[in-house]
């Protein structure tokens, strides 16, 4: 079996995710295939987001939910078109909100570094904090109850620019990039494991401030009928050239309709994630990239010769994290709508984690295989689970409970096999499927 | 009178379900504690763990229930709570032979065990959706009070009311004996001395003939016990879901890491800490203030500081500036 370790290694592996798609789509439909290749591409966005900070610099981000949720913010703030009648409501008083606590910001930061360290320096810093708050708070409550009064059933939010969808990526990106810096100054100064709890927490709030500011992207009323960057299966249909066509290749119009949808969707996401890594590929093999394996592998050594390590963490944190957040906005544009209660941290934080250790962390050939091979099996564990369970309860009476009981629980094995994927992949390959090169 | 009616508002919103909500914390804290003092890992399953052990706690209790056994005023989960106990316990131990015993041969960095342990919290979430279901299960019964405020009205003479809800009181009971116990395990027993040792001082430790797989075993079956107690009385005083019990993580780790994680008394200080600012952040002070003010001075608004939504938030911020000012929580935890 020595040809599994040679160079074809991980080409092989990449004809078996092919293969393993085609399956799908001859044994299911076509339709299905493609909606899991695309999801699969956008894994595969995001856990090269997340093996960038792994792999690079060894930095455990657990938070990654939140950035892909900012990702998705992006897709609504950019592509949404604005409401006009929210903003006069109260845009203005936002606006001066966010004036009001910049400029709070700037004062206590002044007035800290003038006064001397002590007692008086404390006092004014909570005395300021406090009339800050007071002053946030009086100017923001009014303004986004107005907001939020603006046909509450409708918008009741300030909307978005109305640019094209696609820009919501690069938005996206740069959201999450902006939140990184600002978590990974407070927090990459912690040790490793303390730093990540602390994204875990960082996602979490993201989440809740999603879902309760109404006036940001409606909240968990949730927003629906985003622009696509791809054309309508319904304005297909309707297109005659489009009809005949089909009916040429022996297709169903409404079938083929769907299938060309999602190929618009493919193409674009497999060049987004083409660039990605061919940049990531770039930056690990320039000066770069090897300054950050020798930062991760021998952190004093690096340091001894003059390396500043945490401003590179800082830097790789907020580059993994904005890829991140651009696959968060992928996932929403393909979607169509924003919803923050659908945000789990076990789908969109634990899972990429399965999918960086199981492809191999550090390569990011390997984290993009182990996006595609794990979203696969997680969306397959359903029918397989189901199977099984099935299987499990065929000796059970029709309409026993027991057995019912576990066949409506099938569903949740895919939690099952997960965890076993990632126990029995770090017990027996814990360098993954395809392992990083060790250069010598 | 009107601080007296402030205080009896202030307690029944503020300061018994906090004191419970910190029990609980507590309880949770410890489990992680312990674990890090000795297998030095964060451990990720540990909400998850308490799902498991409480589910296992509802089943048994619901057949008790179902056989007409109980407890009178007390809630039939205490019968049932040695069952919960027992399979966490067994759980845990056997992931530990199955998955953390090997790298713990291999000497691997804590970071690797930490992300076995998300493999495990996967396989927990997954048993506990299966058997019983992701949705909210309420399995109290017993005495509902023990006193109510229409009781402490009649008593006091005040125009708000304090009512002591039966498992507020159970909680900080039960909190309050494990904590003393284990407490007294820690310090008094042989065993506990050596875990004690063994967390100090590995080498020193197994040159004096301390067991490391019994110290091990220990840990894990002590941590699975707290575990359920915690997910049990949580479960009494608010109701069971898998998810929220996920959600305990972050308050649970934001607790051990402010008193000083590896440090049991750090964890239990940390809890009550976390409990206290989550509750007093998100209530709205406006009844309150109304009582303290004078005529007339009454601001608009709730006086509410945070939304309820956001007392994850809470935890987390004191988790931050506690580390920043001092890395080692309040009581001298741990450094690797």
């Amino acid at each position: 079996m020595s040809w599994l370790q040679g160079p074809a290694r991980g080409p092989l592996l990449y004809l078996v995710m092919a293969l393993l798609l085609a399956l799908v789509g001859v044994a299911q439909s076509w339709n299905v295939a493609l909606a899991i290749l695309n999801m699969c591409l956008v894994s595969a966005v995001m856990a090269l987001g997340a093996n960038i900070a792994w792999g690079y610099a060894g930095l455990m981000n657990v938070g990654l939910m939140g950035f892909a949720a900012l990702g998705g913010l992006a897709v609504v703030l950019a592509a949404q078109p604005p409401v006009p009648e929210a903003w006069s409501a109260g845009g203005l008083r936002l606006l001066g909100t966010g004036a009001a606590l910049v400029a709070s910001v700037a004062a206590i930061a002044l007035v800290r570094a003038r006064l001397a360290k002590g007692r008086l320096r404390a006092l004014a810093t909570v005395a300021m904090v406090v009339g800050a708050y007071a002053l946030v708070r009086f100017l923001f409550d009014p303004a986004t109850d107005a907001i939020e009064a603006v046909d509450p059933a409708v918008t009741g939010y300030l909307g978005g620019l109305g640019l094209p969808s696609a820009t919501g990526w690069l938005l996206g990106g740069l959201l999450a990039a902006g939140a990184a810096w600002l978590i990974g100054k407070v927090s990459l100064g912690l040790r490793s494991d303390y730093f990540a709890i602390a994204t875990l927490g960082i996602s979490e709030i993201v989440i809740a401030v999603l879902k309760n500011e109404d006036w940001l992207a409606r909240g968990v009323k949730n927003v629906t009928g985003l622009p696509r960057p791809a054309p309508y299966e319904v304005d297909l249909q309707a297109s005659a050239a489009f009809v005949e066509r089909a009916q040429a290749w022996g297709l169903d119009p409404a079938e083929a309709s769907g299938i060309v949808v999602k190929l618009c969707y493919a193409a674009l996401f497999a060049a987004v994630l083409g660039v990605l890594l061919w940049l990531a590929e770039r930056a690990l093999n320039s000066p770069w990239g090897r300054m950050m394996r020798a930062i991760r592998d021998n952190e004093v050594a690096a340091e001894a010769m003059g390396k500043d390590v945490v401003k590179r963490r800082l830097q790789t944190f907020i580059l993994g994290s904005a890829v991140v957040g651009i696959g968060g906005a992928m996932m929403v544009s393909f979607d169509g709508q924003f919803t923050p209660g659908a945000y789990q941290p076990l789908r969109f934080t634990f899972l990429i984690w399965v999918m960086v250790i199981v492809g191999g962390s550090g390569n990011n050939w390997g984290s993009v295989l182990g996006g595609f091979l794990i979203w696969f099996v997680w969306i397959e564990a359903e029918p397989v689970g189901r199977w099984l369970m099935d299987a499990a309860t065929a000796w059970a009476p029709e309409g026993n409970a027991f057995a019912a009981h576990l066949q409506e629980g099938a569903a949740h094995m895919r939690m099952i096999f997960m965890g076993a994927i990632l126990l029995l992949v770090l017990r027996f390959a814990p360098r993954g499927l395809m392992p990083e090169k060790v250069r010598r | 009178m009107e601080i007296l009616n402030a205080l009896a508002l202030f307690t029944n919103f503020v300061g018994l379900p906090a004191l419970a909500y910190g029990s609980q914390l507590a309880l949770g804290a410890l489990g992680v504690t312990l674990i890090y003092a000795v297998l030095r890992f964060t451990f990720f399953a540990h909400g998850d763990l308490m799902a498991f052990g409480t589910m296992v706690v509802v089943l048994a209790t619901w057949g008790l229930q179902a056989m007409g056994v109980g407890l009178g005023p007390l809630p039939t989960a205490l019968l049932a709570l040695p069952a919960g106990i027992a399979a966490a316990a067994g759980f845990t131990l056997l992931s530990d032979r199955w998955v953390f015993a090997f790298y713990r041969r291999q000497k691997a960095k804590p970071v690797v065990f930490m992300i076995a342990s998300v493999g495990v919290m996967f396989l927990l979430n997954g048993i506990v959706r299966i058997v019983i279901g992701p949705d909210d299960q309420r399995f109290a019964d017993g005495e509902r009070f023990l006193f109510t405020v229409g009781d402490f009205r009649d008593w006091s003479g005040l125009d708000e009311g304090v009512a002591f809800r039966s498992t507020q009181a159970l909680t900080i009971v039960a909190a309050v004996i494990a904590m003393a116990a284990l407490f007294w395990f820690l310090q008094r027993t042989r065993m506990g001395k050596a875990m004690r040792a063994y967390s100090d001082e590995e080498d020193l430790a197994l040159l004096s003939g301390v067991d490391p797989a019994k110290v091990v075993r220990t840990a894990w079956i002590l941590a699975a016990a707290l575990a359920t107690l915690a997910g049990v009385l949580y479960g009494l005083d608010k109701s069971f879901k898998p998810f929220t019990y996920f959600q305990l993580l972050l308050p649970i780790f934001a607790s051990a890491i402010l008193g000083g994680i590896g440090n049991p008394v750090g964890a239990v200080v940390g809890a009550y800490i976390v409990a206290f600012s989550e509750v007093m952040v998100t209530y709205a002070y406006r009844k309150f203030a109304g009582y303290l003010l004078p005529e007339g001075a009454m601001p608009e608004g709730l006086l509410q500081l945070l939304s309820t939504d956001y007392k994850f938030a809470v935890s987390f911020v004191i988790l931050v500036v506690v580390l920043l000012a001092r890395p080692t929580g309040i009581f001298r935890g741990k450094v690797i």
